[in-house]
């Protein structure tokens, strides 16, 4: 049975910078498949959490297994590993000098050492999924965030990872931006990918969140299913800011 | 009366800076210095900005022996006058068995100059580039040197072209320092015919060819400027 094994695991994970402690000792584990939301409180440690799942921050303590492979040691090809990897950033961050094009195929064509052709192949049908073929030669510059939010989606999709992480998707746009991004979140999850979000979109959390994780001071004070989370917590701190957040 | 004192000061002027038959005799001479001055700046250019870009990407590598050993030279060859250089260039390393001609000597030492400036901006340009651009190229399993090469360094140079057009152009004009070991630039054929002709026309002469000569290079300096910027996202 391979869907019993996790694809993705946190084992007593801590990470310091400098005096301050952000993770206190986290575990936590994502089955395939499965779309989990990081809820908490701005500070709780969600982003570097989400940023020890491929490296971007490298943990104190503990171990981040991915897929069987341990991230935090030395010995792990972490280029090969961050592929399988798709990150999709609060700032976009796309390339802002190379085309729509040229920032999906880049990683294709240098990492995973696809030719030109197949590269810009995948670059289309990912575009496609994202509904943005006809931007393919546009510059980032000439996109709304939504868009560049989109094209930052399909970048990572076009690595064929097996988990995505989502750092606040949605927190730079526009709010009539915000739709067109969680609608290519919810096509991924009906396309079986394997998501780990932060974010502050509770509606679209409880709608379409397999688990809900809480953070809060660099632990999880609660997970469960959006239900449970939402109507039903069980936990003071998540009773607080659940209410908090819904009022 | 009053007529007749403005003429001849004009008069005046233009034997002092405009004698024709001197222009006609020194022009070939001129020339030849634009043609000397014109190789020195574009060796300088090549590699004074190749060798900084260089320098920045070493220390980008952030190895700290290097990146100590770039800093101090750097910083030396950026507050010692470049005559100082060219003469300890031209007459001190011959005592130490290394003959190097004047061409030679101004180029090396315009280049080092050009050189660490070029490096300071370019790496200024590198730091500048927000840490967002560095992550997502990571995420997608690009290397360091890749993210570096493909994504960091084209934006960098991007917002460095202004500073360093600005340092090329005040840089490549030091060329005529070259004129103090006997380098036959604009510089020095214009003083050489000077003290011949005991007149001013020669020196004007190399003021009209550097003019001729820079005057490009500022305009395309800012074309390139303009072509290059681009939104940021």
């Amino acid at each position: 049975m391979q869907s019993a094994k996790p694809i993705l695991e946190a084992r007593a994970l801590k990470k310091s910078f400098k005096d301050l402690e952000v993770l206190k000792g986290i575990d936590f584990l994502i089955m395939p498949q499965e779309l989990v939301f990081i809820i908490g409180p701005s500070g709780s440690g969600k982003s570097t959490l989400l940023r020890c799942f491929n490296r971007l921050e490298l943990p104190s303590e503990g171990s981040v297994i991915f897929d069987g492979v341990d991230l935090v040691s030395s010995n792990t090809d972490i280029n090969a590993t961050r592929q399988q990897i798709g990150m999709v950033f609060q700032q976009f961050n796309l390339y802002p000098h190379l085309t729509v094009m040229r920032n999906i195929t880049l990683a294709l064509q240098k990492v995973s050492k696809k030719d030109a052709d197949e590269a810009k192949n995948i670059a289309n049908q990912v575009l496609k999924q994202v509904d943005l073929e006809e931007k393919i030669n546009a510059y980032p510059s000439e996109l709304s965030g939504g868009q560049q939010q989109r094209v930052a989606i399909a970048r990572a999709m076009a690595l064929k990872p097996k988990v995505m992480l989502f750092d606040e998707p949605t927190s730079a746009l526009d709010p009539e931006l915000v739709g067109s991004v969680l609608q290519v979140i919810k096509q991924l999850r009906k396309s079986g990918m394997t998501m780990v979000v932060v974010s502050h979109e509770m509606r679209f959390a409880r709608e379409a969140a397999d688990r809900i994780v809480f953070m809060c001071d660099g632990l999880i004070v609660e997970e469960g299913s959006p239900k449970q989370i939402f109507d039903h917590p069980k936990q003071v701190r998540t009773q607080e800011f659940v209410s908090e957040i819904t009022r | 009366m009053s007529d007749k004192i403005e003429f001849d000061r004009l008069a005046q002027f233009i034997e002092t800076f405009f004698r024709p038959d001197l222009i006609r005799e020194y022009s070939g001479a001129i020339g030849h210095g634009i043609i000397i001055t014109c190789e020195i700046a574009f060796l300088v250019v090549i590699t004074g900005i190749a060798t900084g870009l260089f320098l920045a990407i070493i220390r980008a590598y952030n190895i700290k022996i290097l990146n100590i050993l770039i800093i101090i030279s750097v910083d030396i060859l950026r507050s010692l006058p470049p005559l100082v250089l060219i003469l300890l260039f031209y007459f001190g390393l011959p005592l130490l068995g290394l003959n190097m001609s004047s061409f030679i000597v101004l180029w090396l030492v315009l280049s080092f100059v050009l050189a660490a400036f070029a490096e300071e901006i370019f790496w200024a340009g590198i730091l500048s580039v927000r840490q967002g651009q560095w992550e997502a190229a990571r995420s997608t399993g690009l290397s360091f040197g890749q993210s570096l090469i493909y994504i960091v360094i084209p934006q960098a140079i991007r917002i460095t072209i202004a500073p360093l057009t600005n340092r090329t152009i005040a840089i490549t004009k030091n060329t005529a320092l070259g004129t103090v070991i006997g380098v036959s630039e604009i510089l020095n054929q214009a003083s050489t015919a000077q003290s011949f002709s005991g007149n001013a026309t020669p020196l004007m002469m190399g003021a009209l060819a550097y003019i001729f000569l820079f005057i490009p290079v500022v305009i395309i300096g800012r074309w390139i400027e303009t072509k290059f910027s681009w939104k940021r996202a």
